[in-house]
């Protein structure tokens, strides 16, 4: 493997994270905005800051972390996808501010008027930030984007069938993702009713995000032939091992396997995700543009890569600490006392 | 790699800029209390444990929601400016990308560290042990300290290109490390961090010396006016060192940006320190003339020979007024500072109290104020002092630019955004501070558990 594969294969892991723990937050803004009236409300959206607050600024550092290797280890590729795709990342960007900002207020205050408005920021960002990251993903699958500054179609780079769909599958995954981790987690502080509703909605957009991408192969094979070709031949175990696993998530659900089916969902929207990456390698820019013709020099790609796994060390036990903390409860009584 | 077909116009590039700027400027002053309050939070923390005072602990969580609260805000605030370095400057990013790619990847290995601890740090403040949770906050005081490290030291590579060779447009045989630390680096990256205490130490007094004037003489109010401003004015005189040091490295190493910054117009010796003025017709007008006052502080001797404006070419040349005025601001606060600092020592000395006069606590509430300013100034006299160069010397501002059409439509939606950061963040932070001094109060940073079912007062818009 040289070092740009290594590069490329770290890249990917980073997204992939990015997609699985981000994806459920945004997910999880997906139902807050979903939730119904205050009162009616209020318990899941409880639930919902209770699950996400502590996590949710270090799940979405997996974002920086892909942008930031991405311009250090293929330069000429993050400037193409950043100019041409100018304008959905631009209000992708606006949507994380509105999402992240908003979800810190609400939390911090105590007017009702206020928390419904910062809540509202929190929950329409929440969907229409994945929703353009999609349309990214598309546009670059779907070869939409060429080297070079702002080369590309300023517009139909990103409004196409290809990217429509991305961005619907993005919506709907997280929303996915989201439901499904709340059961766990509805159930694990207490609320098995709201564990049931979650349940139900993870059962529903579960199906319609499978139903979603067996349509999606017609698209792709009409709108992006050289990709669907590709998953359907290179890619096509991956392909279905992501069916499986999607069908398996769906069957613990109706079993209430909780725990279990966080695994299966995070594997079958992994499969999928590396499934994309077979079919398009080598090319990071379809269909013209090769990673080896856009790889940094290879000083930089190893210095990168030692830093990542130096890094990696310390960073994956404070990650899990924090997790485990999390699911812990207070000590009662021990507020502010020395 | 291919050059796009496209140019951007003039007003687009003037909309990037100001955009960068804006986003920057507003980054940066979250950024420093990401850096500093921590440390402060963290030092009250200590306090408590060792007197067993609750008052510091009070002041301590007081601190830490406040610092949940910022650090949600300047995180989502520097994912944009991650964004913005390829929507902006995609011209440097795809050519420049991989030399200054470390920094930035230990930079965001930083952040992580200083996410998952910040949630640590919050969550667990009734989950672990006061000691084990007091533990907990040294890593986010030294990976806030590394992060500024890391991208000021990006930063000085674009003053100080190193680490690189340029074939036919092309980069290669490319030193990321040599890069990262280049002679400009130990200045500009000591001056911020010393920045980013002082700017902390000050904004948080002032909130402090608010509340005090109002009546507020309680030991809360003092010990949370004290703590803060004490460790500002401290670093004060250390910030001028600093200052005076980075001055001198631009003398030799960035002789342009510091002709800019004294409006010196004509290379020669016994050249004089400019206080305020314009430019007018070529020449520095209306300034204050300290005779040799430049070249003695540069070389120590009148004879010594300062490079003037005149050595480049014009179109090379930094826009002096601001880059002028933008220095004489940075450094008559921080002489202001040094200032009221001594005037607390003094009073201090003389009678273990703050001074008497409310003119004291009147102008510690200017302080907060005045170092942002200070900061703000900093930063236009190193970026705007670097034009019309975004790599010095290799590669200019407007080459680097996104040659999309509509970059000013973006400016618009971007400034309106920050607009409304702007308000709903002073309006909770106000409100966290005025939620009593029971810190574990209803309200909540994000982090935190949430606080058991608080139902929400009704009140009308
Ligand atoms: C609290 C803030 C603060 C205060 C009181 C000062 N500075 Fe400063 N200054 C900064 C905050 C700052 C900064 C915002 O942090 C900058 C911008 C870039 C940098 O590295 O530091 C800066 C840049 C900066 C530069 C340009 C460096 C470069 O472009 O390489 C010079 C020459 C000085 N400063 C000099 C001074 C002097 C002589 C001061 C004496 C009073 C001073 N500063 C006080
Ligand atoms: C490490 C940190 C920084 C990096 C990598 C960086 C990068 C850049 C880039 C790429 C530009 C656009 C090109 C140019 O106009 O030269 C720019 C411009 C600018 N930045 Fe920075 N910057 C940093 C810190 C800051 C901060 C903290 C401020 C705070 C005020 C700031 C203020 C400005 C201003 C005022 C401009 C516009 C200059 C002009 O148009 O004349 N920069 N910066
Ligand atoms: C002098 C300039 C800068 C300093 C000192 C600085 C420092 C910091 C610090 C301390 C944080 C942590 C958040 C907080 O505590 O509030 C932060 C957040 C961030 N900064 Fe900056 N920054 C600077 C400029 C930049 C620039 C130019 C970029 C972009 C390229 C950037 C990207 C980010 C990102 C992506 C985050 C979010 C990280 C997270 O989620 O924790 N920063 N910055």
């Amino acid at each position: 493997m040289t070092a740009a594969q290594l590069m490329l294969a770290v890249l990917w892991i980073g997204l992939t994270l990015y997609a699985l723990l981000a994806g459920a937050d945004f997910g999880a803004g997906f139902w807050d905005l979903l939730a119904g009236g205050t009162a009616r409300g209020r318990p899941q959206r409880h639930l919902i800051e209770e699950v996400i607050g502590p996590v949710w600024e270090a799940n979405h550092v997996w974002l920086i972390f892909v942008l930031v290797l991405l311009w250090t280890g293929f330069p000429p590729v993050f400037a193409a996808v950043m100019s041409t795709l100018y304008l959905p990342l631009t209000l992708a960007a606006l949507g994380i501010i509105a999402r992240g900002a908003a979800f810190a207020f609400r939390k911090a205050s105590d007017v009702l008027w206020q928390q419904r408005l910062f809540g509202a920021a929190f929950a329409l960002s929440s969907v229409v930030t994945p929703y353009f990251l999609g349309t990214v993903a598309g546009a670059v699958a779907s070869g939409r984007v060429p080297p070079g500054l702002a080369a590309g179609n300023l517009i139909r780079s990103w409004c196409n069938p290809t990217s429509v769909l991305g961005g619907v599958l993005a919506v709907g995954t997280c929303a996915y993702l989201a439901a499904m981790y709340l059961c766990h987690d509805a159930r694990r502080l207490g609320r098995p009713d709201l564990a049931a509703a979650y349940r139900r909605r993870a059962l529903v957009t579960g199906l319609a995000v499978g139903v979603l991408a067996l349509a999606g192969i017609a698209v792709l094979h009409a709108d992006a032939p050289a990709l669907s070709g590709n998953l359907v031949h290179r890619a096509l175990p991956l392909v279905i091992g992501s069916g499986l696993a999607g069908a398996a998530s769906l069957a613990l659900l109706v079993a209430r396997r909780y725990l279990l089916v966080r695994a299966t969902a995070a594997l079958a929207v992994t499969a999928i995700l590396w499934g994309w990456a077979v079919a398009q390698y080598p090319y990071m820019l379809p269909p013209g543009t090769p990673y080896t013709e856009v790889a940094a020099t290879p000083a930089v790609l190893a210095a990168v890569l030692v830093v990542t796994g130096a890094g990696a060390v310390i960073l994956l036990p404070s990650l899990a600490w924090l997790l485990i903390l999390f699911q812990r409860q207070p000590a009662p009584g021990r507020h502010d006392v020395v | 790699m291919v050059v796009g077909v496209r140019a951007a116009g003039p007003a687009d590039l003037v909309a990037a800029r100001e955009q960068m700027a804006l986003s920057l400027g507003w980054h940066i002053v979250l950024a420093c209390l990401g850096v500093g309050l921590p440390a402060l939070t963290a030092f009250a923390e200590w306090r408590a444990i060792r007197t067993g005072q609750p008052v510091y602990l009070a002041l301590a969580h007081r601190w830490a929601k406040a610092m949940g609260v910022l650090f949600a805000v300047g995180a989502v605030s520097g994912t944009i400016l991650s964004f913005e370095m390829g929507l902006l400057w995609p011209g440097l990013m795809g050519t420049y990308g991989q030399v200054i790619g470390l920094p930035f990847a230990l930079e965001g290995f930083a952040f992580f560290i200083e996410a998952i601890f910040v949630g640590i740090y919050l969550y667990g403040w009734d989950r672990l042990p006061r000691r084990v949770h007091l533990l907990t906050a040294v890593p986010i005081v030294v990976s806030g300290v590394a992060s500024a490290f890391f991208v000021v030291s990006a930063n000085a590579w674009m003053n100080q290109p190193r680490g690189f060779r340029l074939v036919d447009g092309g980069v290669t045989g490319v030193r990321p490390w040599a890069a990262m630390f280049n002679p400009a680096t130990a200045p500009q990256t000591i001056h911020m961090i010393l920045a980013a205490f002082m700017v902390t130490g000050f904004l948080t007094a002032s909130v402090y010396a608010v509340g005090m004037l109002r009546g507020g003489r309680d030991r809360y109010h003092r010990l949370g006016f004290l703590i803060p401003f004490t460790a500002a004015a401290v670093l004060t005189p250390l910030q001028i060192a600093a200052g005076d040091y980075a001055a001198r490295f631009l003398a030799h190493y960035q002789p342009t940006k510091l002709a800019a910054i004294e409006g010196v117009f004509n290379t020669g010796s016994h050249v004089p320190l400019h206080v305020g003025g314009v430019v007018r017709d070529g020449q520095l007008r209306y300034a204050i003339e300290i005779p040799d006052g430049l070249s003695l502080l540069v070389g120590y001797r009148p004879s010594t020979v300062i490079t003037g404006l005149d050595r480049v070419p014009v179109a090379d040349r930094p826009p002096v007024t601001p880059v002028h005025l933008a220095f004489d601001l940075m450094v008559g606060v921080g002489f202001g500072l040094l200032l009221l600092g001594a005037w607390l020592l003094l009073a201090w000395w003389r009678r273990r109290d703050l001074p008497r006069p409310a003119l004291f606590l009147r102008l510690a509430v200017l302080a907060g104020a005045g170092s942002v300013a200070a900061l703000e100034a900093g930063w236009v006299v190193t970026e705007v002092g670097r034009q019309p160069w975004v790599v010095y010397g290799y590669l200019r501002t407007a080459d680097a630019v996104n040659p999309a059409p509509g970059l000013t439509a973006g400016l618009v939606l971007v400034a309106a955004t920050y607009v409304v950061l702007t308000v709903a963040s002073v309006h909770v932070l106000r409100r966290l501070a005025h939620a009593g001094q029971d810190a574990a109060g209803p309200l909540a940073a994000p982090q935190e558990a949430a606080p058991p079912q608080a139902a929400p007062q009704e009140t009308v818009p």
